[in-house]
């Protein structure tokens, strides 16, 4: 085995080893690392009250309700669990029903969830307007783009 | 291929590629320019804010790409002792820097319209912020240290551990809940863009490419002067 050889062995294994040191813990602190929950890994019975914590999903399909201006009532879900949201404020852009969000905020009892910020969440998926169109008119409009 | 590592054959390759490089990034950044702003459509969603990725997605990849370069540059300098890895590192750090530069800054510009904020904490916009940093440390690093042959080396091995921090940026939309969106382009699957919206993208791509490639020519034909006139 040449010397140089040796190095290079030497070298790659190295990198191994750090890269799943690195990896193991990023592993083992994932809830930490992940930036919101869902609303279905939320366990109903283990919600700690005013505990801010983020929760990301879709807004439920006409769940959206203004009270007032600046003030709403909307549902986030992953189509396995659903939580009612409250908030006051300015939503962005994007945020319409069926379009994925991130809510930060506290439980403010058992069932309702007061969001202090509210985040649109934009897909992968990127499509010129025009084609939108043909696609509604031609009757092949995919819902999941909504 | 001599002159990937050999600096006399580099200097005669560069010398021969500089203008034909620098002369193909103008034309590509004219004709990619033009697209993205106006031979492009607006998203069904963002409306005109998608051009923005015309710049961001670019100077991200090629983020990723120099380190991953230096990264190979590193393991040829130190395990095959071929002194030009180190010469490129020295030259092309600052290259990756302004890229992820870029990359955070038309990133937060897009996010304050779409997410409703400048910057959030999650997994792939700190593994980001974490990339800028390595950097930012290696180009200090470059600075510091009176003996070159220490600081090459040290500098080669620190850029290696960094080196872990790739696959964490690359992955980080698929392993957590970001809400940074997920790779649209990817080798497996069918890219979920339209054509329309593509072109300008590979146009700008290359245009980056050809730029930054041009950059890293003079910066290491200056490094390669520099060591032989003993100034570093």
């Amino acid at each position: 085995m040449s010397l140089r050889f040796q190095r290079l062995l030497f070298i790659l294994l190295t990198l191994v080893i750090i890269l799943s040191a690195v990896l193991l813990i990023l592993y083992n602190t994932r809830e930490n690392v992940s930036y919101f929950y869902t609303p279905s890994e939320i366990d109903k019975s283990d919600i700690i009250i005013n505990k801010i914590i983020r929760i990301g999903g879709f807004i439920e399909n006409n769940s959206f309700n203004k009270i007032s201006s600046s003030s709403f009532k909307f549902k986030i879900t992953d189509e396995k669990a659903s939580i009612l949201v409250t908030f006051k404020g300015i939503l962005p852009d994007l945020f319409r029903e069926g379009q994925g969000a991130v809510i930060e905020g506290a439980f403010i009892d058992k069932n309702i969830f007061n969001a202090t910020n509210v985040f649109a969440k934009h897909d992968e998926n990127y499509m010129p307007a025009s084609i939108k169109e043909d696609l509604k008119d031609t009757g092949y409009w995919n819902k999941k783009y909504k | 291929m001599k002159f990937f590592v050999n600096p006399s054959k580099f200097n005669e390759m560069a010398d021969y590629l500089f203008r034909p490089l620098l002369i193909l990034s103008i034309i590509l950044f004219a004709i990619g320019l033009l697209f993205s702003f106006y031979l492009s459509p607006d998203d069904y969603q963002q409306g005109s804010t998608v051009r923005i990725m015309y710049v961001h997605v670019p100077s991200a990849w090629l983020a990723l790409l120099t380190y991953a370069i230096m990264t190979l540059y590193s393991i040829l300098a130190l395990a095959f002792r071929i002194p030009f890895g180190f010469i490129f590192n020295t030259a092309v750090a600052p290259i990756g820097a302004v890229f992820t530069l870029i990359c955070i800054i038309s990133g937060s510009l897009w996010g304050k319209p779409m997410w409703g904020t400048w910057w959030v904490w999650d997994a792939r916009l700190t593994s980001v912020a974490i990339l800028f940093i390595i950097y930012l440390i290696i180009i200090f690093m470059n600075l510091s240290f009176e003996n070159r042959i220490v600081r090459e080396k040290v500098v080669a091995i620190f850029i290696l551990v960094g080196s872990v921090n790739l696959p964490i940026v690359k992955f980080s939309v698929d392993w957590w809940n970001t809400l940074h969106q997920p790779a649209t382009i990817s080798k497996l699957s069918k890219p979920s863009i339209d054509p329309s919206m593509m072109t300008p993208l590979i146009i700008m791509t290359f245009a980056f490419i050809m730029i930054g490639v041009a950059i890293a020519i003079l910066r290491i034909k200056t490094e390669i002067i520099s060591r032989k006139s003993y100034l570093s």
